[in-house]
C-alpha cells in the first residue's frame, strides 16, 4: 500500500518534470522562432498587406517590400559596405586568430592562462565606453567613416571567438601529425600547411563566417564611427523613426537571414569552441 | 655507413633530470632497442636523436657528422610514432610518398619507391584508402612503409607495436624484424615490452632513471645482468635473490647452503639465480611450495625459502603439491652475484 503510494508519487514528479521539459522547448524555440516567423510573413507581403490590419499568417509571397527596400535612397550602398566592412573583419581576426590559437594550443609559455582569461576579457569590455575615445582617436588619425576603421573595432570583437575556436581545433589534430612530416622533410611551416592546414580548413571557414556575423549584426560601434559610409545596421537604426513598417521588416529580413544561414552551417564549430565534443 | 654515436647527452626539463650523460655508440645496420619502463627517459631519448626534442647538453652523431643542431628533415632519419601518425586528408599512396614528394622527386620514381614498400608491408591492396578506412594494424603498416620509402640512414621507432592487439603484435614483430634486416638501415626501437626487445634487437640497451644501465647483446642481458635493476626486470618471472653470507674464501652460505662463490671481501652479497635454472636434487635449498601453476609448456612453483619468495620453472610432468618441501639444487654455472649496496655483479 505504502509502496504503491511512493510509486504513485515518484510517478508524478516524473511526469510533472517531463511536462516542465517539454513547455520549457516549446517556449524556448516559440521566443526564437516566432519573431523571425513575422518577420518572415511581412517581408514576403506587400506595403498595403504589411500596414492593414487582421494580419494573415501565411505569407503571400509579394516582393514589393523588398523591392521597395533595395529602391531606398542609399541602401544598397550601406548593404555594400556591410558586406565590405565583414569581410575585411574576417580576414583580419583570422589572421591575427588562427596563429594565437595555435601558439595556444601547441606552446607552453609563461601566462598562457592569463593569455586565455585576457582574449575573453576582451569582451567583457562595454564598447559605448570605448566608443567617445575610439571616435576621437579615429578622427585624429583618420579613421574615422572609413570600411578599415569599423574593421578593426570589429575585428577586436570577432578576435576572441577566432582565437577560442581555432585553439580547439589546432588542440584536436595530434602534435604527432606535425613530427612525423617534420621527420618527413618538412619545415615548421611546410608541415603547417601541408598537414595542419588541410584539416583545419573546414574548421578555420566556420571561425571566418562567425567573425562576418560578428561585423554583420554589430550596430553600435557602426553608428557612432560612421556617418557618409554607413553599414546596413547603422544606415536602419538611423531611419527607424522615419522609414515605412514595410521597409523596416524589409531591412530586418535582410540583416537576420545570412547570420542565421551561417550560424547554423557552422554550429558544430561554435559547440567545440566551448568543449562539448559534437563531431 | 651510418653509425650513431651519442656522447654525453643529458636532458633536464625543469628541475627533473630526463637523461643523465647518456653515452651509447650504435654500429651501422645495428637492431638497438632501447628497454625500460615508462618514465626511464627511453622515449625522451629517442627524440633527441630525431631532433623532436633538444638536450641540454651533449652531442649526437650520426654516420661521422654532428646533427644535433640540425633540424628533424635534415638528419637522414626516419620515424614510426606509437599513435601511427598516418595523416588523415591523404590516401595511403599519398602517405607513404609524403617525403619522397617533399624530396621533389619525379612521379615515375615515387610511384615505384612506393609500390616497392607497400609490396614489404603487404598493403599493396590499400593504397587508395584513407586511414580513417584502415585496422590498427593497417596504419601500422602504413607508417612503417613511410618510414621505409624514404630509405634513411637511420630508423627511429618509438613504441611502435604498442597499440596493437597481442596476436597482431606477434606477428608484427618478426615481420618488422625481417623487413628492417633486409632494409640494411640502422634502427632504434623503443620499447617497455621485453619479450618484443629480446626477440627484435641485436643489442638491447635497458635503461632506468635516465641511465643506460646495460647495453648488450639479449641474451648476455639476460644472462649476465650487469645490475639488479637488469636482473629483476629482464625475464618473467624475474631473477632470484637470496642474501649471501661469507662462508670462507671463495664460498658463501645461501639459506643454509654452503656454494662455491666470488673472492669478494664483502660483509654479505646477493645470491642470484633464475627459475628456470634450478632442478630437484638430493641435496640444495630447501623450499616450501606455495603456490603451483601449471602452465602447460612447463610448471611454475612459487615457493618460500626462510623469509624470501623463490619461484622456479619446472618440467610439466613434475607433481608438486602446496605446502610440498622441495629440495632444489641451483645449476652452478647459471648463478651470479650482487653487491647489495652498489647492486652491480660481482664476478
Amino acid at each position: 500500500m505504502t509502496d504503491a503510494t511512493v510509486l504513485d508519487v515518484s510517478q508524478d514528479t516524473r511526469k510533472s518534470g517531463r511536462f516542465l521539459y517539454v513547455a520549457s522547448v516549446v517556449f524556448l524555440c516559440a521566443w526564437v522562432i516566432v519573431p523571425i516567423y513575422l518577420l518572415l510573413i511581412n517581408t514576403l507581403s506587400s506595403p498595403e498587406a504589411v500596414n492593414s490590419f487582421p494580419k494573415s499568417f501565411i505569407p503571400e509571397f509579394d516582393f514589393g517590400s523588398l523591392q521597395f527596400f533595395a529602391g531606398f535612397a542609399g541602401m544598397l550602398t550601406a548593404l555594400k559596405n556591410s558586406v565590405i566592412v565583414a569581410l575585411m573583419t574576417m580576414v583580419m581576426s583570422i589572421a591575427i586568430g588562427a596563429p594565437a590559437g595555435y601558439a595556444l594550443s601547441r606552446f607552453d609559455f609563461r601566462g598562457k592562462e592569463l593569455f586565455r582569461l585576457l582574449i575573453l576579457l576582451a569582451r567583457a569590455f562595454p564598447l559605448p565606453l570605448l566608443a567617445l575615445p575610439l571616435a576621437v582617436m579615429f578622427i585624429q588619425t583618420g579613421l574615422d567613416d572609413t570600411a578599415f576603421g569599423l574593421a578593426l573595432v570589429h575585428t577586436t570583437l570577432a578576435i576572441p571567438f577566432a582565437v577560442l575556436i581555432t585553439f580547439s581545433l589546432f588542440s584536436g589534430i595530434p602534435i604527432e601529425l606535425e613530427e612525423a612530416a617534420w621527420t618527413l622533410g618538412c619545415t615548421r611551416l611546410t608541415a603547417f600547411t601541408k598537414v595542419v592546414l588541410p584539416l583545419i580548413l573546414p574548421g578555420i571557414t566556420a571561425s571566418a563566417i562567425f567573425a562576418f556575423v560578428i561585423s554583420w549584426n554589430e550596430v553600435f560601434a557602426a553608428a557612432v564611427l560612421t556617418i557618409e559610409n554607413r553599414t546596413l545596421t547603422a544606415f536602419l537604426l538611423q531611419n527607424l523613426d522615419t522609414s515605412p513598417l514595410h521597409l523596416k521588416f524589409a531591412g530586418g529580413f535582410i540583416l537576420v537571414v545570412p547570420a542565421l544561414i551561417f550560424i547554423f552551417a557552422v554550429r558544430k564549430y561554435l559547440f567545440a569552441m566551448w568543449g562539448i565534443a559534437n563531431r | 655507413m651510418a653509425e650513431i654515436q651519442i656522447k654525453n647527452v643529458a636532458k633536464s626539463f625543469g628541475a627533473y633530470q630526463a637523461l643523465n650523460n647518456i653515452n651509447l655508440t650504435i654500429a651501422d645496420q645495428e637492431f638497438m632497442v632501447l628497454l625500460g619502463a615508462s618514465g626511464c627517459g627511453k622515449s625522451t631519448l629517442l627524440r633527441i636523436i630525431a631532433g623532436l626534442e633538444t638536450a641540454t647538453s651533449g652531442e649526437v652523431w650520426i654516420g661521422g657528422k654532428r646533427i644535433d643542431h640540425l633540424s628533424p628533415k635534415d638528419r637522414g632519419i626516419a620515424m614510426v610514432f606509437q599513435n601511427y601518425a598516418v595523416f588523415p586528408h591523404l590516401t595511403v599512396f599519398e602517405n607513404i610518398g609524403f617525403g619522397l614528394r617533399m624530396q621533389k622527386r619525379p612521379n615515375d620514381e615515387v610511384k615505384r619507391r612506393v609500390e616497392r614498400v607497400a609490396g614489404l608491408m603487404h598493403i599493396e591492396m590499400l593504397l587508395k584508402r584513407y586511414s580513417g578506412e584502415l585496422s590498427g594494424g593497417q596504419r601500422q603498416r602504413v607508417a612503417v612503409a613511410r618510414a621505409l620509402a624514404m630509405e634513411p640512414d637511420v630508423i627511429l621507432m618509438d613504441e611502435p607495436l604498442s597499440n596493437l592487439d597481442a596476436l597482431l603484435r606477434m606477428e608484427m614483430r618478426a615481420e618488422l624484424k625481417g623487413v628492417l634486416a633486409e632494409s640494411k638501415t640502422t634502427a632504434i626501437y623503443v620499447t617497455h615490452d621485453q619479450v618484443e626487445a629480446m626477440s627484435m634487437a641485436d643489442r638491447i640497451s635497458v635503461m632506468h632513471q635516465g641511465n643506460i644501465v646495460q647495453a648488450a647483446s639479449p641474451i648476455e642481458v639476460y644472462r649476465n645482468p650487469s645490475a639488479r635493476f637488469v636482473a629483476s626486470f629482464i625475464g618473467n618471472p624475474p631473477m632470484n635473490f637470496l642474501p649471501a653470507t661469507p662462508a670462507g674464501a671463495g664460498k658463501w652460505q645461501v639459506a643454509g647452503q654452503t656454494l662455491d662463490g666470488p673472492k669478494a671481501d664483502k660483509p654479505g652479497l646477493h645470491f642470484a639465480i633464475r627459475p628456470e635454472d634450478m632442478q630437484q636434487a638430493e641435496s640444495g635449498l630447501v623450499a616450501t611450495a606455495k603456490i603451483v601453476e601449471p602452465l602447460g609448456a612447463h610448471l611454475l612453483v612459487t615457493c618460500q625459502i626462510d623469509e624470501a619468495l623463490f619461484r622456479v620453472i619446472l618440467d610439466s610432468d613434475t607433481v608438486v603439491k602446496p605446502g610440498q618441501t622441495l629440495t632444489l639444487a641451483p645449476q652452478a654455472d647459471r648463478v651470479r652475484w650482487f653487491d647489495p649496496d652498489t647492486t652491480l655483479a660481482v664476478a
